[in-house]
């Protein structure tokens, strides 16, 4: 009994840490430019899947064709931007998010493409032998996971309050105007918000990737998973999207262990539904939701 | 030190500003008085690289400077402390000033910018009192002060102000009119003072410009512009009420 919610709790932590990397993404982007971007999972999408190409198609080694991979998807985030917000910047918000719905169909389709139908995995990134943790059986890679995430959030953490980069990209997210009269080049930031978040989002796939499989068309389910955990901790809080992906993935995991495994996918749904209509700025948000 | 020759400005279909000409010496305080939408922060986008001119040239230290970008602006010594202030909100009093100064950031060592700041609080001490907390908590005139805290921070040789004193009690705002004649006098800052509000600018002021839909209308010393009728019919006095 015991045994078996340590192990939902660990795999639920495993898949919740690629949401929250996600749900960082969102706002990342969110926060500098104002925008939600619906591409975000695609990025999670392209960091897995590159690494299996990169692997196997390149004969690399997995760590290098996992930092390839998070590479080109971060240049993939700042063409996105250059070639498809930028042209049309100062147009409506609806427009510019439905311009990302389109990035992540054309993503999805080329994705398709290249590497097909099939489904891919990528191996552990150290050791298969499972260690025992308060009687579940943790694998290595969940370890990995967790960790990879963490240090990730940390180095964002000290980023954003630290470094004056990061300091001007909030400054966008505040008052663009204010921001162009501090000289803050808010096209930059904007690009590099992107980038940023393709990243992230591309670590979440490279780290998920051994675990569950992937294929071209993971990304829409990964998004808005990802978009849930960043809803869940009050969109533009990078601390509770990254807290909204864990929580997701456990409910998702306890919900699957416990009731049937065939709704795996809406739990977090209907708890995310449940807790909008008790408190509709998520959980770590201001309530009065004052962000636009 | 800073001139605009017949500049031209467009919003669309909306013609702003009218071949407005005007200059600002250096070290003086110029104001540029105007009703609500007679274009005064349309102009001071334009000189800021906010808002492209449609005709005309803005001249810095004799160098056309309407093509640049806002960053490269603030880099020639221009800050602009905006209309209703613009504070970052959610970041603190400390950061939004070691933001002022992130045009410096590789230039200037960090005890320098730490210096400024420094006497941005001992310019205004309630900023050093509250240099954690959140901008947005601040009040009007305390957010006003460290809008003007900000904008020092780039280290600017001319100052452009868009109504500081909008919103504030006459108090407050006669003390930042203060603060800004002493940065005049102290520092040799060149000032082009926006204001709906003709007689505080022009008490402080040394020459002044009137606005009326995209155009000037009069020019001259502050104290003929006092005395000028038709701007104490239009801008000072009873009617002032009304605009
Ligand atoms: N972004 C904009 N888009 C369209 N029209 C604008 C914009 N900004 C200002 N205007 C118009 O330009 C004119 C001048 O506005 P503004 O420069 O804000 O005047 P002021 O600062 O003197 O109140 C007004 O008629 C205003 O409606
Ligand atoms: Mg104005």
């Amino acid at each position: 009994m015991f045994a078996a919610a340590a192990q939902y709790l660990v795999s639920g932590l495993t898949v919740g840490a690629t949401y929250g990397l996600t749900g960082l993404g969102f706002t990342m982007i969110f926060n500098t430019t104002g925008i939600i971007n619906f591409a975000q999972g695609e990025f999670v999408m392209l960091g897995g899947m590159m690494s299996v190409f990169f692997r196997t198609w390149l004969g690399l080694d997995l760590f290098s064709a996992i930092l390839l991979a998070v590479a080109v998807t971060a240049l993939v985030g700042a063409a996105m931007e250059r070639l498809t917000i930028r042209p049309i910047q100062g147009s409506s918000p609806i427009n510019l998010v439905i311009a990302t719905i389109g990035v992540s169909i054309l993503i999805r389709g080329a994705a398709m493409l290249l590497w097909g139908k099939d489904t891919f995995s990528l191996p552990p990134f150290g050791g298969t032998a499972p260690i025992p943790l308060f009687g579940a059986a943790v694998q290595p890679q969940s370890l990995w996971a967790l960790a990879i995430t963490l240090a990730l959030l940390t180095a964002l953490k000290l980023f954003f309050s630290a470094s004056i980069h990061g300091k001007a990209m909030l400054a966008c997210a505040c008052n663009r105007k204010a921001a162009h009269l501090m000289g803050i080049s808010v096209a930059r930031m904007s690009l590099f918000s992107f980038a940023l978040s393709a990243f992230t989002g591309a670590v979440g796939g490279a780290i998920l990737a051994p675990i569950t499989m992937t294929s071209y068309d993971v990304g829409m389910m990964l998004g808005l998973k990802g978009f849930a955990a960043c809803i869940l901790g009050g969109l533009g809080n990078p601390f509770g999207a990254a807290v909204g992906g864990l929580l997701i993935g456990i409910m998702e995991s306890f919900g699957a262990g416990y009731v049937s495994s065939a709704y795996k996918d809406a739990f977090a749904f209907v708890v995310l539904l449940l807790l909008l209509f008790v408190r509709p700025s998520g959980l770590f948000g201001k309530s009065g939701a004052e962000r636009v | 030190m800073l001139a605009l020759e017949n500049v031209d400005i467009f919003h669309g279909r909306i013609h702003a500003v009218r071949r407005v000409s005007l200059h600002v010496d250096p070290g003086e305080i110029v104001a540029l008085i105007g009703a609500n939408g007679a274009g005064k922060t349309t102009l001071l986008g334009a000189i800021s690289g906010l808002v492209r001119v449609g005709g005309g040239r803005i001249l810095h230290k004799g160098d056309a400077i309407q093509t640049l970008s806002p960053d490269a602006v603030v880099r020639r010594g221009i800050s602009q402390v905006p209309e209703r202030r613009l504070v970052f909100g959610p970041l603190s009093v400390e950061d939004n000033l070691l933001l002022g100064a992130y045009t410096r950031r590789g230039r200037a060592r960090k005890a320098d910018v730490a210096a400024d700041r420094e006497a941005v609080y001992d310019m205004f001490p309630v900023l050093r009192d509250r240099k954690k907390q959140a901008a947005g908590t601040l009040s009007g005139g305390e957010q006003q002060m460290l809008a003007i805290g900000r904008a020092l921070m780039a280290r600017p040789s001319a100052l452009l102000l868009d109504e500081p004193g909008m919103g504030l009690a006459p108090a407050v705002c006669k003390e930042i009119f203060r603060h800004i004649v002493k940065l005049r006098d102290e520092r040799g800052l060149t000032v082009l003072l926006v204001e709906q509000n003709a007689k505080s600018a022009l008490a402080v002021s040394d020459r002044g410009y009137v606005l009326e839909t995209g155009r000037i209308l009069l020019q001259g010393p502050s104290e003929e512009l006092l005395a000028n009728r038709d701007v104490q019919r239009a801008y000072l006095g009873r009617e002032r009420d009304a605009l």
